[in-house]
C-alpha cells in the first residue's frame, strides 16, 4: 500500500434487506483515494453515491470487505471509536448545510472544537480564522436564518475545516444553490484542496461541479468507471 | 472530560433554545408537572396543618381522664363522685384554692358554615375558670369571658372564621336554648379554637346532665408524670377511668387523619402517571423534531452520550419548571388556607394548610422523577439515532 493512500477499500460490498428481498448496492468494490486528492463521485440516482460516502465517513458500515484509513482498518471500529475517529479526521459538508438553527455562525463553526482540548480563547481564534477563510468574518453573530443559502454553506465549510481534518466529505454541497453561488463554493473547496492540502471527496449530480475536482469516478450498477479530468 | 462537559452543555443549550419550536407541547408538559406537584403539595400541606393543629392542642402538663374504653371525649361520662376522688389524688398541682382540676362537658351543636352554607357540627365545651386557665396559650382576642351561671359563651377564632352568626353580641340558638356571644378567644391555632366555651354548670342543667361531666383535666405536679394518678385509679375500684396526657390524646386524634397524606400521595401518583404519559409524548416528539440536529452533531463527532444527556436535560428542565410553578401555585393558593374537617368526635376542626420547605422538597422530588422518567427513554432513542439521518435528502 502506497504511503500516499489515505483511503483503501478492499472488496467492499453493501446490501440492504428490504422485506424478503436483499438489495445489493455494491459487490466487491475496490477503490483507493490518495492524500491530497479531490475526487468527484457521480452517477445516477440510487446508484449508491451517498451510501459510499457514508461508509467513508464511518456513519454507515459495509456488509463485507475492509476499509483502511491511513493504514489502519476503520470499518470494524466500535461506535464510540468511530465517533472519535470522525471528530479527528473528517469534516462533513451537507447538501442542506445542517447548521444548528439556534446557534449563530460562530457558535456553529465552534462545534467541532468542543470535542478538542482547546481553551475558549484558542477556540475563538480558530473560529475567526475559519470564518475569515470563507469570507464571513462580518457575519459571525448572525443566525443561520439571517444568512443566504450560499452563506450558510460557507459557514458549513468553515465548520468542516475548523478542526483541521485531513478529509472533507461533501454530499451534493451545491445541490441547493444557484450556479453563481455554487461556483463560489466549489472554488472555495478547490482552494482548500490546493492551498491547504485537504483531501476532498464530493458526491455530485452536476458535471460543472465535477469539473472542479482533480478526478471523477462514475458509479453505476455497483461499479466504477474512471475518467481523469483536467482541472 | 472537559470536552464531554462542553459537548453536553452545548447540546443542552441548543435543546432549550429550540423549545419555542415545540412551544405548546413543552408548555403542556410544564403544566402537567405543575398540576401534579401542586396537588401533592396541597394534600401534604393539609395533612401537615391538621396534624399541627392537633399536636398544638395538647399540653404535656395536663392529664385528661375519661371513662375506660372511651375513644374520645364525646363517649365518656364521669360522675361527681369520681371527680371528687380524682381531686384528692396525689400528683396533681394545687394552689391556694385547691387542686387544679377542670371537670368538663363536651356537647355537639350545629352551625352554618360560611363556605358551603350548610350545617356542620361544632363542639360546645363546658368548663370553669380553672379549665380556661389550664389552656396556657389561651388569649382573649375580643370582648370578655363568660359570666359563670349565665347563658353566655365565648367562641374560638376558628369558629368565627368558618361559621356564620358567632360575632360578639350575637344571640345564638341551639335547640330551645339561646346563648349570647360575649368574647372571642384564640389558642395559637390549636384545635380548641374550633370550639365554643361556656360555663360547665349551665350546660349541665340545660342538657340534663345532673352533676356528671364527660372528662376531667388535671394539671400535673410534674409535667408528663402520670404515675401517681395511675396508682390512684388502680387502687380505687370506683375509678374506672383511663388517664393520658392531653398531648397524647390529641396526637392520637390527629393520627386518624393521616389517611389524608396517604390519599394525597396515591392521587398524586395516579396523576403523575398521566402527566408522565404526556411528558413522554412531548419528549419523543422533541427527539423526532431534533433528529437532524442530533444526527449532524453525531456526524461531527459528538458522542451519543451527549445526545442522551441533552435530551434528558431538556426533560428535566421542563419538569423542574413545572415543579417550581406547581410549588409556587401551591404556596400562593394553599399556604395558610383555612379549612375544616371532622375531628375525632365528628365536630369540625378548623385548621390551616401548612406549606414548609420539606414539603416543597417532596414536590421537587416528584418533578425530578417525572422529568427523569419522561426523559430517559426518549434520550435513549436520541442516543441510538442512526447518524445517516443527517444525510437524508429531506430538509
Ligand atoms: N437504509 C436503507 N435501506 C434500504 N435501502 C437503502 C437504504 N439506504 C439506501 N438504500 C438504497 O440504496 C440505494 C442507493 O442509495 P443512495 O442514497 O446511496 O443513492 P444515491 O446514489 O446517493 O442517490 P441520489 O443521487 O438520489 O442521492 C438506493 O436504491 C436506496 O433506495
Ligand atoms: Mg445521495
Amino acid at each position: 500500500m502506497s504511503e500516499d493512500v489515505l483511503f483503501q477499500l478492499n472488496g467492499v460490498s453493501k446490501h440492504f434487506v428490504r422485506g424478503k428481498e436483499e438489495i445489493s448496492i455494491f459487490d466487491n468494490l475496490d477503490m483507493s483515494i490518495e492524500r491530497g486528492d479531490f475526487l468527484a463521485i457521480m452517477g445516477p440516482s440510487g446508484s449508491g453515491k451517498t451510501t459510499l460516502l457514508n461508509m467513508l465517513g464511518g456513519v454507515d458500515q459495509p456488509s463485507g470487505g475492509e476499509i483502511h484509513f491511513d493504514g489502519s482498518r476503520v470499518d470494524n471500529l466500535r461506535e464510540s471509536e468511530l465517533t472519535r475517529w470522525r471528530a479527528h479526521n473528517i469534516g462533513f459538508i451537507f447538501q442542506f448545510y445542517n447548521l444548528m438553527p439556534m446557534l449563530n455562525a460562530a457558535r456553529n463553526v465552534e462545534l467541532p472544537l468542543l470535542l478538542t482540548k482547546l481553551s475558549r480563547a484558542q477556540r475563538r481564534v480558530s473560529v475567526e480564522t475559519a470564518l475569515a477563510l470563507v469570507g464571513l468574518n462580518d457575519r459571525a453573530r448572525h443566525m443561520p436564518n439571517q444568512l443566504s443559502g450560499g452563506q450558510q454553506q460557507r459557514v458549513a465549510i468553515a465548520r468542516a475545516i475548523v478542526s483541521d481534518p485531513n478529509l472533507i466529505l461533501c454530499d451534493e454541497p451545491t445541490g441547493d444553490l444557484d450556479r453563481k453561488t455554487a461556483d463560489e463554493i466549489l472554488e472555495m473547496l478547490q482552494l482548500l484542496n490546493r492551498e491547504h492540502g485537504k483531501t476532498i471527496v464530493m458526491v455530485t449530480h452536476d458535471p460543472e461541479a465535477a469539473r472542479y475536482a482533480k478526478r471523477t469516478v462514475h458509479l453505476d450498477k455497483g461499479r466504477f468507471e474512471q475518467r481523469e479530468v483536467a482541472a | 472530560m472537559g470536552s464531554l462537559f462542553s459537548q453536553i452543555a452545548t447540546v443542552t443549550v441548543m435543546n432549550v433554545r429550540s423549545l419555542p419550536r415545540r412551544l405548546w407541547m413543552s408548555l403542556a408538559m410544564v403544566l402537567a408537572s405543575a398540576v401534579v406537584v401542586a396537588i401533592l403539595l396541597a394534600f401534604l400541606a393539609m395533612a401537615r396543618g391538621f396534624e399541627r393543629t392537633m399536636d398544638g392542642a395538647g399540653s404535656e402538663g395536663t392529664a385528661i381522664l375519661m371513662r375506660e374504653g372511651a375513644a374520645s371525649e364525646i363517649n365518656s361520662v364521669i360522675s361527681r363522685e369520681q371527680v371528687n376522688l380524682v381531686e384528692a389524688s396525689p400528683g396533681i398541682a394545687r394552689d391556694a384554692e385547691g387542686p387544679l382540676v377542670s371537670p368538663e362537658l363536651y356537647v355537639i351543636v350545629d352551625g352554618i358554615k360560611k363556605s358551603t352554607d350548610s350545617e356542620a357540627n361544632i363542639a360546645l365545651r363546658g368548663l370553669n375558670a380553672r379549665g380556661m386557665a389550664m389552656r396556657e396559650n389561651m388569649q382573649l382576642l375580643e370582648g370578655r369571658l363568660f359570666t359563670p351561671g349565665t347563658n353566655e359563651m365565648i367562641v374560638g377564632a376558628g369558629v368565627l372564621r368558618e361559621f356564620d352568626g358567632f360575632a360578639v353580641g350575637d344571640e345564638v340558638r341551639f335547640g330551645k336554648n339561646v346563648w349570647r356571644v360575649v368574647g372571642v378567644f384564640s389558642t395559637s391555632g390549636s384545635a380548641f379554637e374550633s370550639e365554643l366555651w361556656a360555663d360547665v354548670k349551665v350546660i349541665q342543667s340545660l342538657y340534663d346532665r345532673g352533676s356528671s361531666v364527660q372528662t376531667v383535666r388535671a394539671k400535673l405536679e410534674n409535667p408528663g408524670d402520670l404515675a401517681p394518678l395511675e396508682k390512684t385509679i388502680e387502687q380505687e375500684p370506683r375509678l374506672n377511668l383511663e388517664v393520658q396526657t392531653e398531648q397524647a390524646y390529641f396526637a392520637g386524634q390527629g393520627k386518624q387523619l393521616q389517611y389524608m397524606a396517604i390519599f394525597g400521595r396515591v392521587i398524586s401518583f395516579v396523576m403523575a402517571l398521566g402527566a408522565l404519559a404526556g411528558a413522554l409524548n412531548t419528549m419523543y416528539t422533541s427527539v423526532a423534531d431534533r433528529a437532524r440536529e442530533i444526527a449532524t452533531l453525531r456526524a461531527l463527532g459528538f458522542s451519543s452520550f451527549s445526545a442522551f444527556c441533552g435530551t434528558l436535560a431538556e426533560a428535566l428542565v421542563l419538569a423542574i419548571a413545572g415543579g417550581l410553578l406547581g410549588s409556587l401555585a401551591a404556596f400562593l393558593f394553599f399556604d395558610g388556607l383555612n379549612a375544616s374537617t371532622f375531628g375525632g368526635s365528628f365536630t369540625q376542626v378548623v385548621f390551616r394548610f401548612e406549606m414548609s420547605p420539606d414539603l416543597l422538597l417532596q414536590g421537587a422530588w416528584l418533578a425530578l422523577v417525572i422529568g427523569f422518567v419522561s426523559g430517559f427513554f426518549p434520550a435513549w432513542r436520541a442516543a441510538r439515532l442512526p447518524v445517516i439521518v443527517a444525510f437524508r435528502n429531506a430538509a
